[in-house]
């Protein structure tokens, strides 16, 4: 077993989700991290100076925006998943709806389809206000479950 | 050619600069230009251990690299434009292909392929030193002459 699934483990264990980030030096330096609000595992994106691309506006940068879709759906694969080892993106498509404003943003995964070696999510991110999302995403992830039944060839699993 | 030459670093040097003092994230991932050309940017994405996204492994966080993608997209398409606009990113499309090896460095390739009245359309590889070999690639469009005007607090 190695230490990232013993982190997901005990915070499964413990409730905390915000054990999901712990050790992760990027999610740090992006400041996202997973909260519980009423019920929901969200991604969290802490606003920062450091997280702007166009200082004009002034709007988040895209890859910003895109860190948090990414972070957000393999947070929903970890927790809701039996992933033993952590998730590998395959495809990530953001669909950029309206600018990020200098304010903290929210993301919410939703697994769409979970084969045997292939998780598909789709993740919303919003600001003040969730009906009016600023980007949605759509990402299909290589995962490794505990339990690996042989192949067969008659199941697909994409 | 002296002076081509000359004049070229000056602009990449003025690029650079520009960058630093505009991006604000960028800064934050110490992205550099390496090359700009018609249509095409060059970028390098220094290895930092503040971005590893698999502290198992070192390897790089995937939003680190779709950062660095956007960035170098978002530039291929404004050496492409005919007058500078501002542009903004409608969509981004990632595939991973492999993972990037730590501790090396990594270098994104864009090229707006065609740019019509209102949309941009560009393509990107991540890549460590051989273009034939790469971590990721990225597709992505771009709306052309977006509104540059400061917003007022609450609205849009």
């Amino acid at each position: 077993m190695n230490r990232v699934i013993e982190r997901i483990a005990a915070a499964k264990r413990s409730g905390e989700v915000s054990r999901l980030v712990e050790a992760v030096p990027y999610a740090s330096f992006m400041g996202i991290s997973a909260v519980v609000v009423e019920g929901e595992l969200l991604g969290r994106l802490q606003f920062a100076d450091h997280l702007i691309g166009n200082p004009m506006l002034p709007a988040l940068h895209g890859g910003v925006i895109g860190a948090l879709l990414e972070s957000t759906a393999i947070f929903q694969l970890m927790w809701e998943t039996e992933a033993i080892l952590l998730p590998r993106t395959i495809t990530l498509t953001v669909d950029y709806l309206r600018s990020g404003r200098a304010v903290d943003t929210f993301a919410r995964g939703v697994l769409t389809r979970q084969g045997r070696r292939v998780a598909c999510v789709r993740v919303d991110a919003w600001q003040d206000d969730r009906s009016r999302p600023i980007a949605v995403a759509s990402a299909h992830f290589l995962i490794e479950t505990a339990e690996m039944p042989g192949p067969t060839p008659s199941e697909s699993d994409t | 050619m002296a002076d081509d030459d000359s004049e070229r670093l000056r602009v990449l040097t003025d690029m650079n600069r520009r960058f630093e003092r505009m991006v604000p994230h960028n800064r934050a991932l110490n992205l550099e230009v390496l090359a700009l050309e018609h249509a095409r940017a060059t970028f390098r994405l220094p290895y930092d251990r503040k971005l590893i996204g698999n502290p198992e492994t070192g390897v790089l966080h995937g939003g680190a690299i779709t950062a660095a993608m956007d960035a170098a997209c978002g530039t291929a398409v404004f050496q492409a434009l005919p007058r500078p606009m501002v542009i903004a990113t409608l969509d981004l499309r990632i595939d991973y292909l492999k993972p990037a090896t730590p501790p090396r460095d990594i270098t994104i390739r864009a090229h707006c392929y065609k740019v019509t009245r209102s949309v941009a359309f560009v393509r990107g590889l991540a890549f460590h030193d051989d273009e034939s070999d790469p971590i990721a690639s990225g597709t992505g469009s771009f709306m052309l002459g977006t509104t540059t005007t400061r917003r007022a607090p609450e609205s849009e």
